[in-house]
């Protein structure tokens, strides 16, 4: 049905190639999948979770979707986020850059922490959004997180982290790379306290998050054909000067080799979680 | 050379060297006794990295360092410093160890990053050097880790969580390779040396901005003049600070570590 719908504008948008107007209303409505290349009505992509209804690609989420679909309604409360971006090396034209992508994104960093319910059971919930500078971590990251970490030791809660990261925020340089001890550091508290720690790994989490907090969860869960791994693809490929086989650092290649206890589907996250949730109290 | 005259870029060309001291020179000069261990009793034995017991004056310690190799052979035995996730595990398992014999770590970091390979990632480099950074967080006895030469990424953090870092006066700590910085913020690798100049990754800009305790003087004619000196100066440094630093409340040791962690970017 859907396809058919698609597959009429498919053939309209060829004759309109040359109408530029009617090309940026198209974009506007429309995506392409870049993994099966069905052109499908956002609407229906966002009813679908944000997963392509033909191929079950795993589109990614908006730390405000993501929040949507975990979080019960209307509990979700924000914690930490007075804590934003910061200048350490007085790096040129960072800050500005982050002026202009917080008024494109309208969200302030790269993580977007709070307390909130899951089916019931409060938890407090973290969740990165690649729209911001590819979900890096710079100071204002780790200090969310920190603040996540130690609120859940202070309220006695569980911790889940929703990863989606390019790794460290290159324009914070050293001061980023301490963020992964700090966060470390503080999942460890977390740990001696005797509390659940939730990690779920989604498209991408790479370099510095994952080599630290994303990998220390008691539970991994990752969603389908997430690319997941500490160095980048293009990186190894310079480096060992060969192509990189099918799959490498999937979810799949992970699970595969020990590395995450389950894969599951977005539309099964919520319920999972919460089963987790109620079985380890 | 005069100090005044190097610049970052300077710097990191020092620290990758060949001729610089390699992390087996200061554990000669510095320490008696030493046992070389090895393996991480699941996978192999990285040779990017050395670990065992030694004696500093009279206490016993546990040292991990990261090795570069000192001919084109050695490099390539030591994987030119870069560290698998085997390295990783191998010091983990000596610094367990050393936490159950009360001995204080000392860590020795010069590497350009964490091996970026397949097997690497087969083997969970990622998970790797975040469990190290977890764990270091917490081991119950002292840990002063020092930069010797290149401190690159989290390849050099993975056993860099301690409760004093210091570095060497040309010696390097970055988030990334300049050239890797460059490439990915000015599209450009071969702006290196501009990004060198901007990361702040020298001894004196850290210590500026509150990531490190110390800094080691070179002697201004080169390092491989002077060796002894060097090591004499870090010698004293490591002694008169293990003393303190084993005389604390381990509670307090771990809060105070925790802490200083905590306000990087509060």
């Amino acid at each position: 049905m859907i396809i058919d719908k698609v597959k009429k504008i498919n053939d309209k948008e060829e004759k309109r190639t040359k109408n530029v107007e009617a090309q940026d209303m198209m974009i506007g409505k429309w995506v392409k999948c870049d993994r099966c290349k069905e052109i499908i009505y956002k609407e229906d992509l966002h009813k679908n979770l944000s997963v392509c209804p033909n191929c079950g690609k795993h589109f990614r989420l908006s730390s405000r979707r993501r929040i949507k679909q975990i979080a019960d309604e209307g509990t979700f409360v924000e914690i930490g986020a007075d804590i934003l971006t910061k200048d350490p090396l007085n790096f040129e034209g960072y800050l500005k850059k982050v002026e202009i992508l917080k008024e494109k994104t309208k969200i302030e960093e790269a993580v977007k922490c709070g307390i909130c319910e899951i089916e019931g059971k409060k938890v407090v919930l973290g969740v990165m959004d690649g729209n911001f500078l590819m979900g890096s971590m710079g100071s204002a990251v780790g200090e969310r997180i920190t603040l996540a970490v130690e609120t859940a030791i202070k309220e006695k809660l569980p911790l889940i982290l929703f990863c989606v990261s390019g790794g460290a925020r290159m324009q914070e340089g050293i001061i980023s790379l301490m963020q992964m001890a700090k966060t470390s550091a503080a999942i460890e508290r977390l740990n001696q306290a005797g509390l659940l720690y939730i990690s779920v790994l989604t498209d991408p989490t790479t370099g510095g998050v994952t080599a630290s907090f994303a990998s220390l969860g008691e539970i991994i869960l990752a969603e389908p054909d997430a690319l997941i791994g500490f160095a980048g693809p293009r990186v190894i490929e310079q480096t060992i000067k060969q192509k990189l086989p099918e799959g490498f650092q999937s979810s799949e290649f992970l699970l595969e080799h020990g590395f995450i206890d389950k894969i599951v589907e977005r539309k099964d996250l919520k319920s999972t979680i919460s089963k987790i949730l109620e079985i380890t109290g | 050379m005069s100090k005044k005259t190097l610049s970052a870029w300077d710097k990191v060309l020092l620290a990758r060297s060949a001729s610089r001291p390699k992390s087996s020179d200061y554990i000669d000069e510095i320490f008696t006794n030493f046992i070389d261990f090895s393996g991480d009793r699941c996978f192999g034995d990285d040779k990017s990295i050395i670990t065992g017991i030694a004696m500093l004056e009279d206490i016993p310690v546990t040292i991990v360092a990261q090795q570069k190799g000192k001919t084109a052979k050695e490099n390539i035995e030591r994987n030119f410093g870069m560290t698998n996730p085997e390295g990783y595990r191998k010091a983990l398992r000596q610094m367990k160890q050393a936490e159950k014999f009360n001995r204080p770590i000392i860590t020795f970091i010069d590497t350009p990053g964490a091996y970026p390979g397949i097997g690497a990632e087969e083997r969970g480099q990622g998970e790797a050097i975040a469990r190290n950074l977890m764990e270091m967080s917490a081991l119950k006895v002292p840990i002063i880790c020092i930069v010797i030469g290149e401190g690159s990424s989290g390849g050099a953090l993975g056993i860099g969580v301690g409760d004093k870092i210091v570095m060497l006066e040309n010696a390097v700590y970055s988030i990334l390779s300049p050239e890797g910085f460059a490439s990915i913020l000015y599209k450009d690798s071969s702006k290196a040396k501009e990004a060198a100049e901007n990361m702040k990754i020298t001894a004196k800009d850290l210590k500026k901005l509150d990531i490190i305790d110390e800094i080691i003087k070179e002697p201004s004619e080169g390092i491989e003049e002077n060796f002894d000196e060097v090591t004499e100066e870090i010698k004293n440094y490591l002694i008169k600070n293990l003393k303190k630093l084993l005389k604390m409340d381990k509670q307090k040791l771990l809060e105070k570590r925790y802490e200083k962690y905590r306000k990087i970017g509060q």
